[in-house]
């Protein structure tokens, strides 16, 4: 079946390289037939994709260590919904995966459109086959997902116990549903570009796909981002890892993007600089897939160097230089039809944000890549550390929460100092009586003010929020006359897209507000502890009552429960334990390859609430337990061979019997040895924080996603006609005037 | 799977992509299809109207006096109205409408 | 360009100043801005940034009383505990050289034997360079490479 699965890996090839043919002559020779015949090239892809892909994960399924990758990747012993997830934890199977979902949302799409942007179809297919013939020609020739060997072992190294997580599943797909989800209007911006078509057909195509690799590339990040805080033991949700950064990146450009296309659509203004936003987008998440791959930065993502540098940076190459020769060819065709009136106007917010947004990307990039800027200019690497991005991030993000609380407020074109006191009279004086609140309360945030003016935007800006929704439904039950609710859903059901734009920033709000309070108000002890002894953390008092251990096929779990109290009154009571995972060293000795540091990892025990986190972790050493490990490794080092040489004289029933003694007996002299954590407990090291409004954070994120959903909805086309019949009966009634500029 | 097996599942796929991604190339050329400039124009079209709207909402919402709305609605549907002569136009000129 | 059908109402339109103007000094101020802005940044990285230097770079180049990040392997086999202290050998990634860690703070969990780590030191007492708390990162274990010597 491998052999079948690179076959249609090699087909796939063969099916881009003719589809970028088919598309590109249909194009020039205007001949719908080959266009056709290039998309439908698409959905081949995407039919050999998903089939080569199947069967990558039957093979896991099956265990079939004669494939490479299951082999060095998977095991018996890892539990099915983590066999599946295996795939993709390997460079060849991530890259399948990409080439899947690529094809998969690029036939998606070009069905969709298949009637719309005829010109532009075309060329943006060539571009979308381009990526899919790139990554699929990685794997047939450098990272083969279907490589064998002829002796397969019996039994695979398995899946690293850090990953053996449900984010695991989700986050990867999440990832990299949002990065092929962007080279989509990359691919839509170069046949615009190409065409000369930068028009409304262009702008509502392309609007509806940014804003899904939005919504996607967004959730991939915070998932990320709580898997590192609940599963890794270091308390935190984000690194500023090159990693990280490299998804982030692209999202700041396009939610840059999604604000300043209203422009575009409104105005006809912004056409250069929204074009240079999505091919820096589509050309920032290549990067992002090269550097988790790539090694070129050190990052706890970096997974080593690879043999895929030259071709990725020979693609992104390509990209930049062939991004900027597109727009500067075309720059008479993207001259703007419309200048800025007025600084005090939504287009001018807009414009501020898309600065802010673009400053926040140059300072990510610059900062991540100067290890290798320094070089190239010193020839020493020199790295700066997440502190370096405080200074310029946390004024950014500032200025980013107080304009996205002043655009949905303020009107297009230009507002009047009556329309300024009548819209933000009330958001302000939220804001400031927030900030003067939190100034005054005792033990209040007013040691930190970055923090401090974070909270009293946040009041801002969800209190603006509330007054937009507010006088939408007072406006939509003066003429329909239903109940608040119901008009309420009704508002957002008939404007989508503003007021689901409207509750993402409420949520970012939220976002931030836990973003500021958890990094700026955390305590954190780490201590030693023995059984009985306790800790003080941020007025919480947290006492290490007992030990426990279990053991079972897959682990053995040391741990401790916690008890936490304030003030003398019980909290809450929570468990942290440490894993340890079989290992396959065989320096380990066959009791001590229990025991092994380095195989294990840790799980935290968290106490999450609206108002706090209480976030412990434990991190058990093995050395008090040498002495009886040691003992045990030369036992069975002499009993074991002994087992096995008798073993081999009986027939296959009795030995294997034989055998299985051996092991039980093993495993006893292990769980014995086990449960002297709990019955001679040694001082253990704990890792204690108690974290303010972390919880916000996931709520914000929830929301943020609620709304882009909301935002994303697609009207049904039927409520679209209606909408439109009145206005087209109106233009009849009174005489045109002369229009300001040419439609 | 043994080798001759998977060779035929391997010439099966051919043979259905070939017939796939070519059938569009055997079939007779289609009609004529509406000009890629109609389809320019009606979405810009809905573009004008969703603008109409949203100044509708923003003046029923208050962030935009009855004069300032009435002076830009009267605009935008000028706009509206040069769309649509220009989609009546282009119309005009096709001898048959497309699908 | 016409000043649009909106005639001289609104906010600071009280002078009418050419249009083209105008855009020149807001085209000013906003690079100006990006200007200001490259300055801190290349500055701070400048100056706040800190070398990357595998075992051998550090024995040659290192200087006592500055701070490193020392990128390597941990040696197999070095690994101890000392109370809260971790003591190890980073090992260069290409030369059989490695050098001395003590390091306190948070240790990541894929921390072992053999793993590709990233630490701030400085020169301690003696040969052991002393790690920078909380500073100790560990490259995550998705292989996407075939497991390299330790």
């Amino acid at each position: 079946m491998a052999v079948v699965g690179r076959a249609l890996l090699i087909l796939a090839l063969v099916v881009a390289l003719y589809g970028i043919g088919a598309s590109l002559f249909g194009a020039r020779t205007r001949r719908r037939e080959w266009v056709d015949s290039g998309r439908r090239a698409v959905y081949a892809l995407a039919g050999l994709a998903t089939l080569a892909f199947a069967i990558l994960e039957v093979a896991f399924f099956r265990s079939d260590f004669s494939y490479n990758v299951v082999a060095q990747h998977s095991s018996t012993t890892t539990p099915t919904f983590y066999k599946l997830a295996a795939a993709w934890s390997s460079q060849e199977g991530s890259l399948l995966l990409w080439v899947f979902l690529l094809s998969v949302w690029s036939s998606l799409i070009l069905f969709l459109t298949r009637r719309k942007v005829r010109e532009i179809a075309p060329y943006a297919t060539a571009v979308l086959l381009g990526f899919g013939a790139f990554f699929t020609s990685l794997a047939v020739f450098f990272a083969n997902p279907f490589a064998t060997s002829a002796n397969p072992p019996a039994e695979g190294a398995g899946l690293d116990p850090l990953l053996l997580h449900p984010s695991m599943m989700i986050h990867p797909p999440m990832l990299y549903s949002g990065y092929t989800l962007l080279t989509i209007p990359f691919a839509f911006a170069v046949g615009a570009l190409v065409t000369g078509r930068l028009g409304a057909e262009w702008i509502s195509v392309t609007r509806r796909f940014a804003l899904a690799a939005w919504l996607f590339l967004g959730v991939g990040i915070l998932l990320g981002a709580r898997w590192s805080y609940t599963e890794l033991g270091w308390g935190g949700y984000w690194a500023w890892d090159p990693v990280e950064n490299a998804a982030l990146m692209p999202w700041l450009c396009i939610t840059a993007f999604i604000h300043s296309i209203m422009i575009q659509e409104k105005r006809g203004m912004l056409k250069i600089w929204n074009a240079s936003l999505v091919l820096g987008a589509g050309t920032l998440s290549i990067l992002g897939t090269f550097l988790v791959r790539s090694g070129i930065l050190n990052s706890i993502h970096a997974f080593g160097a690879s043999t895929l540098g030259v071709p990725f940076v020979t693609l992104i190459g390509a990209m930049v230089i062939g991004s900027i020769g597109l727009i500067v060819w075309r720059r008479e065709q993207l001259r703007s039809d419309a200048r800025l009136e007025s600084l005090w106007s939504r287009e001018a917010v807009f414009l501020f944000q898309n600065m802010v947004l673009v400053a926040m990307v140059l300072v990510v990039f610059w900062i991540t890549f100067f290890p290798l800027i320094s070089q190239a200019l010193t020839g020493t690497k020199v790295s700066v550390g997440p502190p370096a991005f405080r200074p310029f991030i946390v004024p950014l993000a500032l200025i980013l929460v107080l304009l996205s609380g002043i655009g949905p407020i303020i009107a297009w074109r230009r507002v009047t100092v009556a329309n300024l006191r009548r819209g933000f009279v009330l958001p302000v004086a939220a804001g400031l009586v927030t900030l003067i609140v939190l100034l005054v309360v005792p033990g209040g945030p007013s040691s930190r003010p970055f923090a401090l003016i974070m909270f009293a935007l946040a009041g801002f800006v969800l209190t603006g929020v509330v007054q937009e929704l507010w006088r939408g439904v007072a406006a939509r039950r003066a003429i329909t006359h239903d109940a608040v609710p119901v008009a309420l859903v009704g508002l957002i059901r008939r404007n989508r897209r503003r007021y689901g734009g409207y509750i993402v920033h409420a949520g970012l709000a939220v976002l931030l507000v836990g973003v500021a309070a958890s990094s700026s108000f955390q305590h954190s002890q780490d201590v030693l502890l023995s059984p009985g002894q306790k800790a003080h953390v941020d007025g919480y008092t947290i006492r290490y009552v007992r030990p426990v251990e279990s053991v079972t096929e897959q682990k053995i779990a040391f741990g401790a429960v916690l008890n936490v109290s304030k003030g003398g009154k019980h909290v809450t009571t929570v468990t942290t334990t440490r894993n340890f995972y079989p290992s396959q060293d065989p320096n380990d000795g066959l009791i001590g390859k229990f025991f092994d540091t380095a195989n294990s990892d840790s799980a935290v025990g968290l106490d999450a609430g609206l108002r706090r986190d209480i976030w412990t972790v434990i991190n058990v050493q093995t050395a008090p337990l040498a002495g009886l490990i040691n003992q045990g490794n030369n036992v069975f080092a002499k009993y074991a061979p002994q087992v096995m040489t008798q073993a081999a004289t009986l027939p296959p029933a009795r030995a294997q019997q034989a055998m299985n003694m051996l092991w039980t007996e093993r495993d006893v002299a292990v769980a014995e040895i086990a449960h002297r954590f709990v019955t001679h407990p040694w001082k253990t090291e704990f890792l204690l924080i108690v974290d303010p409004l972390v919880t916000w954070i996931w709520l914000g994120a929830l929301i943020i996603g609620g709304g882009g959903l909301i935002a994303l909805w697609p009207v049904p086309t039927l409520a679209r006609r209606r909408a439109a019949a009145p206005q087209a009966a109106r233009p009849s009634g009174p005489p045109p005037v002369p229009v300001r500029e040419p439609a | 799977m043994t080798g001759p097996l998977a060779l035929l599942l391997v010439l099966a796929v051919v043979a259905g992509l070939v017939l796939f991604i070519s059938g569009p190339l055997r079939r007779p050329s289609p009609s004529a299809e509406e000009p890629p400039d109609v389809a320019e124009l009606e979405a810009a079209r809905e573009a004008k109207y969703r603008e109409l709207r949203d100044a509708e909402l923003d003046h029923r919402t208050g962030k935009l006096s009855d004069e300032d709305y009435a002076e830009l609605d009267t605009v935008l549907r000028a706009e509206a109205i040069e769309i649509l002569r220009e989609l009546d136009r282009t119309g005009e000129a096709l001898p048959s409408p497309g699908p | 360009m016409s000043d649009g059908g909106f005639g001289g109402r609104g906010m600071g339109e009280s002078v009418q100043m050419d249009p083209s103007r105008k855009r020149v000094i807001r085209l000013s101020v906003a690079l100006t801005a990006a200007l200001l802005l490259a300055t801190a940044l290349v500055y701070e990285s400048f100056s706040a940034g800190t070398k990357e230097f595998t075992a051998s770079q550090l024995l040659a180049k290192g200087k006592p009383g500055q701070t490193y990040e020392l990128a390597g392997t941990v040696l197999t086999g070095s690994v101890r505990h000392e109370g809260t202290a971790l003591l190890f050998r980073i090992r260069d990634p290409k030369l059989h050289v490695s050098v001395p860690v003590r390091y306190t703070g948070i240790v990541p969990d894929p921390f072992a034997a053999g793993r590709a780590v990233m630490v701030s030191v400085r020169e301690g007492t003696g040969t052991t360079y002393v790690g920078q708390q909380n500073s100790l990162t560990t490259k995550c274990p998705s292989k996407y490479q075939a497991a390299a010597a330790s």
